[in-house]
Parts: structure tokens; C-alpha cells; sequence
């Protein structure tokens, strides 16, 4: 009975939560002390919820003048839905050139 | 309409670059050659290192190009940007335009790498004496 209620509840888990990659440049590299982390999020998280769990993990985020999320090489609206296998970015002030 | 985009750790040749856009129908090629400058604000500079989101930075310079040729009757773009460690005097960006006449390749340029330090994920830290810091992060 016990590994029935677990078993269902890692069902659960696997099915509404995600594991996201994140790639992180320049500062945010900095920031995250690596290259990448990982996240968890919801099933039908969006840009603004991803860059809402970095600030309270991350608060120096928030010291940046701006910062872009990038999906799949594009530019990320606040409102865009992330999904499991998207290529990920945090995209600080750009400087090139 | 040709584009010759590259984003590489080596050292960029500004006579390479001239004679990829040289074509036989175009009277004007714009270069604009970024340089290393030894000083920001007064402080010295040692070194720069740039960092790239290299296949956002391919894709967004791709992007510029095409918008150029929306705009301005222009033949022939080249956009190439060095990563890596650069010392004062070298050049982490050459952009050259062929057109037809002289006021197309100069505007056109100018947007180029006016747009370029707006949109493509490259990435420069300024290396001092006593510190370094990555431009433009913070307000």
C-alpha cells in the first residue's frame, strides 16, 4: 500500500515538474560560478517564472542592468513557455565589438 | 547578395576581409576595423577577453545581414569577431560592406556595428591593473 502511494506520487512529481539545463555567459557565468546549472520547474513555466526562481537563488542577478533569456538561439519573451528540451540562456548586457 | 559571417579565437586579417567583399560590380567597400583602446574612463587597460554565445552570435549576425540587405542596395557583407584573450592593439571586429556606390557601404556598415553591440550575445571583460569588469553588466 505504502509503495503504491509512493510510486504515485513520483508519477506525479515526474509529470509536472522538469529539469532544465541553463547555459550562462559573461557575468552570469560568474554569477552561477559555472558554466550551466540545472532547474527545476513546472510543466508550463514560463520566462518570468524561470528568471523569478534565478533571483531568489541567484540575487546578484537583479544587480544587472538587464538580462535576456534566450530559448533555442531566440530571444525570449517574459510571457514564452519553456519546454523540457529547449537549449536555455542567460543572456547579461552585451558588450562585443 | 553574399554574407561571410565567422566568429574564431584567431587573429583577424584586415586585408583578407577587404578582399572577400572586392567584387567587380561594386565601386565602394566601408571597413570598419574595432581596435583594443589602452584606456577606458582613464584607467589603463591591460588585455580584453571576449566571450561568445557562439552559435545565438552566428544566428543574430546572420539576421543583421539580411536586415541590411532589406535596407540599403549592398552586395556583399562581412562580419567577423574574434574571441579570447586580446591585447591592446589587436582587432576583435571587422565589418566590410560592397556596394554599388559609397552612401549604401557607409550606412550600412554603421548600422552593422551599431546593431552588433546591441543584439549579438558577445561578451567583453576589461582586464585593469587592480581589477577587471564585464562592460556594460551593471547600470
Amino acid at each position: 500500500m505504502i509503495v503504491s502511494i509512493q510510486q504515485s506520487f513520483l508519477h506525479i512529481c515526474t509529470s509536472i515538474f522538469m529539469k532544465v539545463n541553463i547555459l550562462a555567459f559573461g557575468i552570469a557565468k560568474d554569477i552561477f560560478e559555472g558554466p550551466s546549472i540545472d532547474v527545476e520547474l513546472t510543466n508550463d513555466a514560463t520566462i518570468s517564472n524561470l528568471k523569478y526562481l534565478l533571483e531568489q537563488q541567484y540575487p546578484k542577478l537583479k544587480k544587472l542592468a538587464t538580462y535576456m533569456v534566450a530559448v533555442n538561439n531566440e530571444y525570449a519573451l517574459n510571457g514564452d513557455t519553456i519546454h523540457e528540451r529547449d537549449e536555455i540562456a542567460i543572456i547579461p548586457p552585451v558588450s562585443g565589438g | 547578395m553574399t554574407v561571410d559571417i565567422q566568429i574564431s579565437a584567431k587573429t583577424l586579417d584586415v586585408q583578407q576581409c577587404i578582399d572577400r567583399v572586392m567584387s567587380a560590380d561594386c565601386g565602394g567597400i566601408d571597413v570598419f576595423i574595432g581596435t583594443v583602446r589602452n584606456a577606458t574612463k582613464g584607467k589603463t587597460v591591460v588585455r580584453l577577453e571576449f566571450e561568445a554565445y557562439e552559435k545565438m552570435a552566428v544566428s543574430e549576425m546572420e539576421k543583421i545581414a539580411q536586415q541590411t540587405f532589406a535596407n540599403w542596395p549592398v552586395q556583399k557583407i562581412l562580419i567577423h569577431h574574434r574571441t579570447g584573450v586580446l591585447q591592446v592593439g589587436e582587432i576583435p571586429v571587422i565589418i566590410a560592406v560592397a556596394a554599388a556606390h559609397r552612401d549604401a557601404a557607409f550606412q550600412a556598415c554603421r548600422y552593422i556595428i551599431d546593431t552588433l553591440k546591441q543584439t549579438v550575445p558577445i561578451w567583453k571583460k576589461e582586464i585593469f591593473e587592480d581589477g577587471e569588469v564585464w562592460v556594460a553588466a551593471h547600470p
